[in-house]
């Protein structure tokens, strides 16, 4: 017989302004098994797991309920409290009465009949509850960073400066990522490459560094400590080895006119390239989709002019494995496509343009030299007007219900460097808000008014229309003299909302790594552990997670790299207990188990069992506990029940649903 | 049939097997049973005729653990069965020598006395070789006759095939009997209101005794023991009591047979309270067809079931609702 | 505490939640304050390809009167391929039921991922209300087992 005892918390007012413990107490002690109740006012407090500890000496305790927040919250630190008082910490079950109660109900009678129930199911439960005794796997001492953009590179940095071997895959042919289209950054509006630029070198060159640039992860297993990872590795058609770097084929390549992703679109580049002058590594790719050689079987000038014999068009693709420890998503974001935002008339005009486009036209070395001109005729516009939160903040489908939390910063940045480069330009901004919470920001925006004379109107704007003249009529309100604007504009800027990168589904899908509905990964906790995954071993790095400006996401950056340190500085892991277990004597063979395990955990032997006298060899299924995860996707496949999942079992399901429905 | 009885008195001579898994002449001339015969004096017993409805695949079981090869005569539709079974790991194909036999569809004595046949004695003309329509019966109150397909079993009016799908040799001719749609019965219930179905299954169901003759003689519950005979779900045997227990043991042993299940008709066939059970697997059978595309149990060895495989695609649970 | 009978329906609301995405959706749901009625009550599992359906019969025989299972969004499971056989079984079991004349309402399946607490709340709402409606489960009820 368990000898059980159960610990109500009263989370301060959180639980007890609406369950009223004393009466969970007393009625949880009238559960058969229960041995002991009391309710305290923090359970997790050193006080609350001290009463814990002694109830556990003194009564002799087999089991433990604490009735207090979600298992999510605080199981780990109540399991810990056991085993410091010699209870297998599997021998403790939480009854949520916080999330699961208290917080959402507001009638008390209501609320503690609930919680006496839950209270009820828990120590139905535990009275099945087996001790189970954690394992141990080993720890691959290597992690892998997905995306090689600023984010990726610092936290690779700091995984490798602690003195562990990491692995950046970047899909496109150039680390850098977002960071390096840019050209000035907010608020010290230093130029983006110069403190870019530094950061790849160091990466490309640290020993600990091992890039994977033109490459997708393909494939990942495993799990935490062990993650075994399929990576592709894209035909270049140029041998990296060989390969001088001296450009000499993209200038002679006779197919240019190859939208240039880099300028996003604004111009166009050569089949083979590289994305930009700072390229890392700075070795050409050839685009076979739109490279003549590969297309018609003609030309081949970039292997006729390359000195180094580097050009290969017979190259593939090649899968590489590999393990790793830990694995850092740092995939970053890319800009909304705004087709369904007709009202700004951004595919009808190229003078209305995003402020990643506007990046690209002020760098010195994008699609104008750097000169703020009109796409369209090349003119040097007159008046600009800058619309916020196209996309951000948006009630409806079209858009996304978030902040993008960048725009209001950049577009004040652009607005000041027009100003400040062209005074005669003048500069309108469209806003809802203008948010700028940050170190220096609030100033930053100031200066932008008040010094540079931008003109900042609260209000949408419903219309861009494109003239006959080439001008662009801005038709918006003013929300403060509550007035129609109707303005012409010679050049429209979008602050178009920002998205995860579109990959970022199929990598969270072979990470087993949540994602919400914006396609944003969910962190463990979002207080808490904002830099990890729900998927232990699997941590969050830069605008992946959420919208972030630089500072932020090399901030993060660095403390998910300290977690991925952490990780990699084991030398052992324990492993989660609660796996499935086959028993012999029910077992058919019959294998349905092992066609639904997704780790491959499930195998067969064959063995002479005694089943209650008749002995004979059977076929039966036998679980490795190192591989198994304890999902129980094999334990309904089995139809006869020998396949039953530990801490999870059908006989401590069932005494939940009928505590429930008793 | 006395073919059958020569080659299999050749193979036990030629050491090919050691004992043959076939039918027995029952006590009455519409009751052979399975039986095991070890020698060619036993096979003077052996009978194969319409009424040896039962499949033997699931007594391969136990034959693949005995020493030596046995010789099993199967049906079209029992090697389904067989192959399910092979699938599972539960028979040993090298244990077995298959002889695929003939069938002109299957005969159901409950089926004939339905007709208003009673005090039978002796039924003649179902012979497997008898090419006759006609059912010859001889009762205590005079002779009578019925047509062979009145007498089917419901599952050979809704044959699987004439073809074995695993076998050594074949040796014999079948016939199509295949006279009705196989899910027309389905599709009935499902037009009916709820509380017509409710009605209709709770009128089947309460005439179960949970004599679990139809968990016995399945190929597909084959489990060393069975969920409802373990404490692993606290559902052990009770008794019959007019309530959801019956339910709860056909839903379940349906859904644990499901996309397993052959559709072989033998838990029908057996059940003494005449409880139409396949109602409940066809039903699952016509689903996994409708949903995730046609699967037929047991008609390979190494396909994987629709119970263990999917797509991003599936339907999802709502469609139950929408179907309506 | 006596658990007083009154006259006005209760239901009893099973919810099955995988760890990773519903149950922390319920959490969220709490933390968030967005309320639901209090007859739902959540049973923790790893992953909704725990549920057997025999827990699903077995809450209605003890005269539960509505079971919900929530999962993570198809694509999204942690364990990869969980909710995939999660969702042909509850659609065969669920089909079986309606096809016995248990109405369909009293079953049903959400994907709520651990940032939908919303979601979550939303869908407690109904279905309590969807069970409302339909009153007492009494087709699938072992009478033994009542009270």
């Amino acid at each position: 017989m368990q000898r059980i005892g159960v610990f109500v918390c009263h989370c301060g007012s959180n639980i007890a302004a609406t369950v009223d413990v004393k009466k969970v107490v007393e009625m949880a002690a009238l559960e058969p098994g229960v041995v002991h109740a009391e309710d305290y006012q923090y359970m997790c407090s050193e006080a609350g797991q001290a009463k814990i500890d002694a109830a556990i000496k003194e009564k002799n305790l087999t089991g433990i309920v604490v009735c207090s927040c979600s298992p999510r919250m605080h199981e780990t630190t109540f399991r810990n409290a056991a085993k410091r008082a010699g209870l297998n910490p599997y021998m403790v079950e939480i009854a949520n009465i916080r999330e699961h109660c208290s917080w959402i109900h507001k009638n008390m009678e209501e609320a503690t009949k609930k919680a006496v129930i839950l209270a009820r199911a828990a120590i139905a439960k535990v009275s099945l509850n087996t001790p189970l005794q954690q394992g141990e796997s080993r720890v691959t001492k290597r992690a892998l960073v997905i995306g090689g953009g600023i984010a990726g590179i610092q936290t690779a940095l700091d995984i490798a400066e602690a003195g562990y071997e990491v692995d950046i895959v970047e899909k496109t042919p150039s680390i850098g990522g977002r960071m390096s289209q840019l050209d000035k950054t907010f608020p010290t509006l230093d130029c983006s490459a110069c403190i870019l630029t530094p950061k790849m070198v160091e990466a490309s060159a640290h020993e600990k560094i091992n890039i994977y640039t033109y490459s997708e992860v393909e494939k990942v297993s495993g799990f935490v400590g062990d993650f075994t990872v399929d990576i592709r590795k894209k035909a270049r058609s140029v041998n990296m080895d060989k390969c001088t770097g001296c450009g000499v084929c993209q200038e002679k390549c006779p197919s240019k006119k190859t939208p240039n992703e880099f300028n996003r679109g604004l111009n166009t580049r050569s089949a083979i390239y590289t994305p930009f002058a700072q390229a890392i590594p700075n070795v050409p790719v050839i685009d076979r989709e739109h490279c003549t050689k590969f297309k018609t079987g003609k030309c081949g000038v970039c292997a006729k002019v390359c000195q180094a014999g580097a050009i290969e068009y017979d190259q593939q693709d090649e899968i590489v494995t590999e393990k790793y420890g830990a694995i850092v998503v740092a995939t970053g974001f890319d800009v909304i496509k705004l087709d369904q935002y007709d009202e700004y008339a951004y595919s009808q005009s190229p003078d209305v343009i995003t402020s990643l486009e506007l990046e690209r036209i002020m760098n010195a070395a994008g699609p104008t030299k750097g000169h703020l001109e009109r796409i369209s005729d090349h003119k040097a516009p007159k008046n600009m007007v800058f619309i916020q939160c196209v996309g951000s903040r948006c009630a409806d489908k079209r858009g996304k219900s978030y902040c993008s939390k960048i725009c209001c910063m950049y577009t004040a940045k652009h607005a000041m460097l027009i100003r400040d480069k062209y005074p005669d330009v003048n500069v309108t901004v469209f806003y809802i808000d203008v948010r700028t919470p940050g170190k220096n920001f609030d100033e930053f925006y100031r200066r932008a008014v008040e010094e540079y004379g931008v003109n900042y109107i609260k209000g949408q704007v419903g219309k861009v229309a494109p003239q006959p003249n080439g001008q662009l009529l801005v038709q918006g309100v003013d929300l403060i003299d509550n007035k129609q604007i109707l303005m012409e504009a010679d050049m429209v800027v979008l602050a178009a909302a920002i998205e995860p990168n579109k990959d970022v589904r199929k990598i969270a899908t072979m990470l087993t790594a949540s994602i919400d509905t914006n396609n944003f990964l969910t962190e463990a906790h979002p207080k808490l552990r904002p830099v990890e995954s729900p998927t232990a071993g699997v941590f969050l790095s830069g605008v992946c997670q959420g919208p972030k400006d630089i500072p932020e996401t090399v901030a993060q950056a660095g403390a998910a790299a300290v977690k991925a340190i952490g990780l990699l500085a084991k030398d052992k892991l324990l492993t989660n207990p609660c796996t499935a277990k086959s028993d012999e004597l029910l077992c058919n063979g019959c294998s349905t188990c092992a066609n639904v395990c997704p780790y491959g955990a499930i195998s067969y032997i064959d063995k002479e069992v005694n089943d209650h006298g008749i002995r004979e060899t059977r076929h039966f299924a036998q679980v490795n506990s190192a591989l198994c995860q304890g999902c129980g996707a094999c334990t309904v496949a089995c139809p006869s029940g020998a396949m039953d999942l530990q801490g999870f079992s059908n006989r401590q399901i069932i005494a939940e649903v009928d505590a429930i429905c008793r | 049939m006395q073919e059958l009885v020569t080659r299999a008195k050749e193979l036990l001579a030629d050491g090919t097997v050691v004992r043959v898994l076939g039918w027995k002449r029952g006590d009455l001339s519409y009751n052979p049973e399975p039986a095991y015969f070890n020698s060619q004096e036993e096979l003077e017993q052996f009978v194969y005729d319409g009424f040896c409805g039962a499949n033997l695949s699931k007594y391969m079981i136990e034959g693949s653990k005995k020493e030596g090869k046995t010789l099993v005569f199967l049906k079209p539709c029992d090697t389904y069965s067989f192959n399910q079974l092979i699938k599972e790991h539960r028979v040993d194909r090298d244990k077995a020598y298959i002889i695929g036999v003939g069938c002109r569809g299957k005969l159901d004595v409950e089926k004939i006395k339905a007709q208003g046949i009673k005090g039978i004695q002796n039924i003649s003309g179902a012979g497997i070789e008898e090419d006759t329509d006609t059912l010859n019966i001889r009762t205590i109150y005079g002779d009578k006759t019925c047509t062979y397909g009145s007498a089917m079993l419901e599952r050979c009016h809704v044959c699987k095939g004439k073809e074995h799908m695993i076998f050594d040799e074949e040796i014999g001719e079948s016939k199509d009997t295949k006279d009705a749609d196989r899910f027309a019965e389905i599709e009935k219930i499902e037009a009916m209101s709820p509380e017509e179905k409710f009605a209709f299954f709770q009128k089947e169901l309460s005439k179960c005794i949970r004599c679990n003759a139809c968990r016995n003689v399945c190929p597909a519950c084959s489990c060393r023991k069975c969920v409802f005979d373990s404490n692993q779900f606290d559902s052990a045997q009770k008794a019959n009591v007019d309530s959801f227990e019956e339910k709860m043991f056909h839903i379940i042993r349906a859904f644990h047979v499901a996309g397993r299940c052959t559709d072989c008709g033998e838990c029908s066939r057996v059940c003494p309270q005449g409880i139409p059970l396949h109602l409940f697997n066809r039903k699952f059978i016509k689903d996994i067809n409708e949903l995730y595309g046609e699967y037929q149990a047991g008609a390979d060895t190494e396909s994987k079931g629709p119970l263990t495989s999917f797509t991003f695609e599936d339907a999802e649970p709502g469609i139950v609702v929408e179907r309506r | 505490m006596s658990i007083e009978k009154t006259n006005e329906f209760r239901p009893k609301i099973v919810a099955f939640c995988c760890n990773w995405c519903s149950y922390a959706g319920a959490d969220l749901a709490g933390s968030s304050r967005l309320g639901y009625p209090a007859d739902v009550k959540i049973i923790r599992v790893p992953c909704s390809c725990r549920v057997n359906p025999m827990f699903i019969l077995r809450a209605f025989e003890k005269g539960a009167d509505g079971v919900i299972l929530c999962g993570c969004h198809p694509g999204d499971c942690h364990y990869t391929t969980g909710n995939y056989y999660a969702r042909r079984r509850m659609t065969l079991l669920f089909s079986m039921l309606d096809y016995l004349g248990v109405e369909n309402g009293r079953t049903r399946v959400e994907w709520v991922s651990a940032a939908e607490g919303v979601k979550f709340s939303t869908t407690m709402n109904e279905f309590v209300e969807k069970i409302h409606s339909l009153g007492k489960n009494v087709r699938l009820e072992d009478l033994r087992c009542r009270n």
